[in-house]
């Protein structure tokens, strides 16, 4: 049990790596890039390019890759993204969708079906483990994937908050037009947040291969489980993520002690449960949620002025 | 023309503005100036089109037609941030402050892009916008603490922190107390004694005129008069705008 609890916490920090990414384009440029996933997995691919065919160590490889994935980012961002978004909400959602397809079928003609990993090129370290007292052992690449995820939000924090590009990006996800009036230009900011965020995949995505197999259409469900750890911490927060997978992947490995099936069952489960409380929370607030569906609970409040209320107050 | 300082070359020009919304013509072949140093007022009813020219002059709405010039030089197809750089700066009727940081912050980014300052002397910038609005003592609360009032500090703060050479309000007096009123009125007529050029949207014309060199009355989309504001508030067209449109 408690060792179940303690692969869970761990195992979210390699959910908070992916999702990070979601949650700042989502809060920065008002994007929902469905792809994420599956930039992921072209991340965990150029590693395993770079150690394979190139010969680099892995480590090294990772390193290399992130920058890599940074242009590719950028380069989405200032050619694609931007243009999509003045589409209408739907339009991102369908590009990058078909964005995901393409990346999927990309990577099954260049690098073949079959499933791989980059565990065996890193030693002994993807099933190695440290002995903690009372008898508990921790795996050692969760523990430097913990570590890393830790290190990667504390840094965007701290660029966040006292960095000159920090304030430009939170300037732009209050207000992007405001923004412009005060001399930031936003869409280079977006340019800069999308760059951050599949940098961000590719390094979520070089440690799932450290621990996993993949394959080319591996991305989708790596793609769940970072929106279900947005969710569940709190869209555009960055310490919210962390504790969205921390939470799920503690609800995933607690699942996994029920049975096998259980891992991804109970995730979602607490998922859904979140979603649930959020939205009844919501009409709580009187921002419209699923409680108003029952009848009047608590009688003497009209819905219609609920309504009123909801519309005025927005978001807050 | 008959009053207030004027060179040859206009500090912010705008000619032949068109602005199409779909097929509505909100502006129409609207030309509009204001010379170095200048104070200028536009009124006009609801839907004039006041707003959409600053949004054009500012650069936030691309013109339909037409070509805006600071300084001599064409800007029309740049966008805000570059025209705010080079000096535009812009207050929104409704403010718009950076609700996830401080005010001090809220002004700190502005000096830091706006003006391009260095991290030092955007902090000078940035604590001397918040001196003039009187928002020092509000310096490190959140943004989103602040009321309607000190929102509109805010906005204005936030513009003078980009050390604009034009200013562009609109609106920034609404819903203010006479003593509140009073005390904006003073802080934009040193901001006008310092050199700044200032174009003020504003119904409340007994603020308006203590200030403004000149008046520019706008109706439908189209400047229907300019000149000293007692001529132009006296025109029988102007009058018939607003008594037509119902606002005093």
């Amino acid at each position: 049990m408690l060792d179940a609890l303690i692969q869970g916490i761990l195992l979210g920090g390699y959910y908070a790596i992916l999702a990070a990414g979601l949650s700042l384009m989502f809060g920065v440029v008002r994007f929902i890039n469905l792809a994420h996933g599956d930039l992921a997995i072209l991340g965990a691919y150029l590693v395993l390019f770079a150690v394979e065919v190139l010969g680099l160590s892995p480590w090294v490889a990772v390193a290399a890759t992130l920058p890599i994935m940074a242009l590719i980012g950028w380069l989405l961002q200032a050619t694609w993204f931007a243009r999509t978004v003045k589409g209408g909400f739907l339009l991102p959602l369908l590009t990058t969708f078909g964005l995901g397809a393409v990346l999927q079928n990309g990577m099954f003609g260049l690098f073949g079906s079959d499933t791989k990993s980059l565990g065996n090129h890193i030693g002994n370290l993807s099933w190695a483990s440290w002995q903690l007292p009372f008898g508990i052992s921790v795996g050692q690449l969760p523990v430097i994937t913990f570590v890393v995820a830790v290190t990667v939000l504390g840094t965007l924090q701290l660029v966040l908050s006292f960095t000159r590009l920090g304030r430009a990006i939170r300037a732009t996800a209050s207000d992007p037009e405001a923004a412009e009036l005060s001399g930031i230009d936003a869409r280079a900011v977006h340019r800069a947040a999308a760059a951050i965020a599949v940098a961000l995949a590719g390094l979520a995505g070089a440690f799932l291969a450290m621990r996993a197999l993949i394959n080319p259409y591996a991305g989708p469900a790596q793609l769940i489980f970072a929106f279900e750890a947005v969710v569940i911490g709190g869209i555009g927060s960055l310490w919210g993520t962390l504790i969205g997978g921390i939470v799920l992947g503690v609800a995933q490995s607690l699942g996994a002690t029920v049975s096998a099936q259980g891992f991804q069952l109970a995730g979602h489960l607490v998922f859904l449960a979140v979603l649930g409380v959020r939205l009844y929370l919501a009409h709580s607030r009187n921002l419209g949620g699923w409680r108003s569906l029952l009848p009047a609970l608590k009688p003497g409040r009209k819905p219609a002025a609920r309504l009123q209320h909801a519309t005025s107050e927005g978001r807050s | 023309m008959s009053s207030g300082p004027t060179t040859d070359q206009p500090m912010l020009e705008g000619s032949g503005i068109e602005k199409y919304f779909g097929a509505f013509r909100v502006l129409k072949a609207v030309d509009f100036a204001v010379a170095p140093g200048e104070a200028v007022g536009i009124v006009g009813p609801n839907g004039a089109g006041k707003t959409t020219l600053f949004g054009v002059l500012a650069g936030a709405l691309p013109p339909s037609a037409g070509t805006v010039r600071f300084a001599g030089t064409d800007l029309t197809g740049t966008g805000a941030a570059s025209r705010c750089r080079s000096g535009i700066a812009r207050t929104h009727q409704v403010p718009r402050p950076f609700l996830g940081m401080s005010v001090f912050e809220n002004t700190l980014a502005a000096a830091r892009f706006g003006a391009g300052l260095g991290e030092r002397a955007a902090a000078d910038c940035a604590a001397e916008a918040l001196e003039r609005t009187g928002l020092m003592h509000h310096a490190n609360r959140p943004a989103a603490a602040l009321g309607l009032l000190d929102r509109k500090r805010l906005e204005l703060a936030r513009a003078l922190a980009t050390r604009p050479r034009v200013l562009l309000l609109d609106e920034i007096g609404g819903g203010l107390t006479e003593a509140e009123l009073n005390l904006l009125v003073a802080l934009i007529g040193q901001l006008k004694s310092d050199g700044l050029t200032i174009v003020w949207i504003e119904h409340i014309l007994h603020a308006l005129v203590r200030v403004i060199d000149r008046l520019v009355c706008m109706s439908a989309g189209a400047v229907i008069a300019q000149g000293r504001p007692e001529v132009v508030m006296a025109d029988a067209e102007v009058r018939r705008a607003y008594l037509g449109g119902g606002v005093a």
